[in-house]
């Protein structure tokens, strides 16, 4: 007979290798950008020459064969940071084109929503669900539903190939209207009716209630936003001809063969704000996620 | 007395209806106007004739075998990823819901994919998956055949591991905090009674958690859509069929400029979308009410 506290103890060691396996997964693409990011540009070709080719006529042409994977670089260099960020000036004007797009984005995103519902969790009606309705449906378009009429009004504005062709809509977005509608209709009744009490006006209610509880889900939606938009690749690629104004995530989707050496290391200056948001916010993160969730009180 | 209470009702009413002004007409002018010249372009035959033409459009769209394709590819993701993700975050969070040692460090791991922008490491991807990639190299390593994921029909699987990637750790969050609010007394009774670990799974944790069900297969459902951003920097505008998305689809019908198409394609889409969200909002509010009681 197997003594069932030692299999019980076994099952628990067993789960915990399991899940420690499992995150340790989900960390390794990260991870491994930025290890890969400190290889000489000669070490990058030879492990990795098969994923950059030339096309010539019509046929790919690859540096080499083949590809190896590596944690750990032969020789640790800079010299891939020191071209990003100082050789050449082209890598910090498009990361600056991200931050000019998504910075703006994210902070009036935010202040729209925010406004936006606080009207919906407060006197909630059949009006107010029927365009709430309407608002979950826009938000679950994927861009490309939502780019032609995009298009379409940055031409008829005369906007296109400006900024403002990219952030107005964006602005308009409904994605963090629906995550903190959920987090500001759960907020108790009793508080709002306090605050009245006190001779607070809708107002205050909003700025002194409101707002400083949901200081986390506000806080997290603004780290989704900002992620997302930091993203994005279509629409610059549609609204912006000009390749002056496209920012690094349109750049780094396009990474071709002259650039190989660099793609790592651009990819890792391109991490740095979130990964910077991600150590700072991330106990906001998880509870406005928490909050946002679908239970009730 | 009273009457004055009303009136001020009334006023308050009216500051939380002009909130949501700016963001309706911000809505309007960039979305429901716009949408409305996309369903009229959807019905007209050129934009310089624009004549008339009804649903001919439509029609020809569903004898277009790209779009087809692109439908039935993105039909067969979403099915794949959007339950496999609901289930797979679930039972993550019921595994770090006990008390082991290293368990915030987890979650952090476990969240990270979510701040990483995915143009960052879709070279790991590429070399992860790639023919000679690190990946076969291992099953060969064990004696395995490697397949050429990218150019085959495993393509599919590539993409839904790597939307699993991205998601998972946001939807492990919401049902752990759900498993949380779910009363302790509850289960104790329940263990007093004699009740095994699946029946109080199936009778009480599952009743408790069927609204972050719903909330995450909804988040999930649009997120799947935003997967065509990895596939497109995987393999460019025309990846093999099995890949082809609808996305690949629009993009490509608005790079040509047929807008009629694009129109077509873009309203039947949200036609599907608005069945979708419905009958999830309408399960949501039928189990939403069942916990609340």
């Amino acid at each position: 007979m197997r003594s069932p506290k030692i299999s019980r103890k076994t099952a628990k060691y067993a789960l915990w290798a399991f899940i420690f396996a499992s995150a340790l997964l989900f960390l390794l693409p990260t991870v491994l950008t930025i290890a890969n990011s400190f290889m000489t540009s000669g070490e990058i070709s030879a492990n990795y020459g098969a994923l950059f080719g030339k096309m010539t006529d019509d046929k790919k042409v690859f540096i080499s064969e083949n590809v190896n994977l590596k944690f750990i670089p032969d020789k640790v260099t800079f010299d891939q940071y020191k071209a990003v960020l100082i050789t050449n000036s082209d890598y910090l004007m498009k990361f600056w084109n991200s931050v000019i797009l998504t910075v703006p984005i994210t902070v009036f995103q935010l202040a729209v929503a925010i406004l936006t519902s606080y009207g919906f969790a407060r006197y909630p009606g059949k009006i107010k669900s029927i365009i709430f309705f309407a608002y979950i449906i826009l938000m679950i378009m994927p861009y490309q539903v939502t780019l032609v009429p995009n298009f379409l009004v940055a031409d008829k504005f005369g906007i296109l190939n400006t900024r403002a062709a990219v952030i107005l809509p964006a602005v308009f977005s409904p994605f963090s209207i629906f995550l903190l509608t959920k987090v500001m209709k759960r907020i108790p009744i009793s508080y709002v009716e306090a605050a009245k009490l006190d001779g607070a006006g809708e107002l205050q209610i909003l700025t002194k209630i409101y707002l400083p509880l949901c200081k986390s889900a506000i806080i997290s939606v603004a780290m989704l936003v900002f992620i997302d938009y930091w993203n994005m690749v279509e629409q610059p690629l549609v609204l912006m001809n000009d390749q002056d104004y496209h920012p690094l995530s349109v750049f780094l989707s396009q990474i071709n063969t002259g650039d190989i050496g660099l793609a790592f290391a651009v990819g890792t200056v391109y991490m740095v704000p979130t990964i910077l948001m991600f150590l700072y916010g991330e106990d906001y993160l998880v509870e406005g996620i928490a909050t946002s969730g679908g239970i009730k009180g | 007395m009273k009457r004055k209470q009303q009136c001020g009702k009334r006023r308050e009413r009216i500051f939380s209806d002009i909130c949501l002004i700016p963001s309706i007409i911000g809505v309007m002018i960039f979305f429901i106007v716009p949408f409305g010249i996309v369903i009229y372009y959807s019905m007209i035959n050129n934009a310089i004739m624009k004549d008339f033409v009804g649903l001919e459009n439509y029609s020809k769209l569903m004898e277009n075998s790209a779009f087809l394709e692109a439908a039935k590819n993105t039909s067969i993701f979403s099915l794949t990823a959007v339950p496999l993700s609901v289930v797979l975050s679930m039972g993550l969070a019921m595994l770090l819901e006990r008390n082991i040692p290293g368990k915030s460090i987890f979650r952090t791991f476990f969240l990270s994919p979510l701040m990483v922008p995915s143009a960052s490491v879709v070279l790991v991807w590429q070399v992860l998956f790639h023919n000679h990639g690190t990946i076969n190299q291992i099953t060969e390593f064990f004696g395995g055949q490697g397949t050429d994921w990218m150019n085959s029909g495993k393509g599919q699987v590539v993409i839904v591991m790597m939307f699993l990637w991205k998601n998972l750790g946001y939807n492990m969050i919401l049902f752990m905090s759900a498993l949380c609010s779910i009363p302790k007394d509850i289960i104790e009774v329940a263990d007093l009674e004699g009740a095994g670990r699946i029946w109080k799974f199936l009778h009480i944790k599952l009743r408790y958690l069927s609204p972050t069900i719903l909330f995450v297969l909804i988040l999930s459902l649009i997120n799947s859509f935003k997967v065509f951003r990895e596939v497109y920097l995987l393999t460019g505008d025309h990846p093999l069929a099995k890949l082809y998305m609808l996305q690949h689809f629009m993009n490509n019908t608005f790079n040509s400029f047929d807008y009629q198409k694009l129109s077509a394609a873009a309203v039947l889409f949200a036609l599907v979308m608005i069945v979708i969200i419905a009958v999830l909002l309408i399960a949501e509010n039928i189990f939403g009410k069942d916990v609340e009681n």
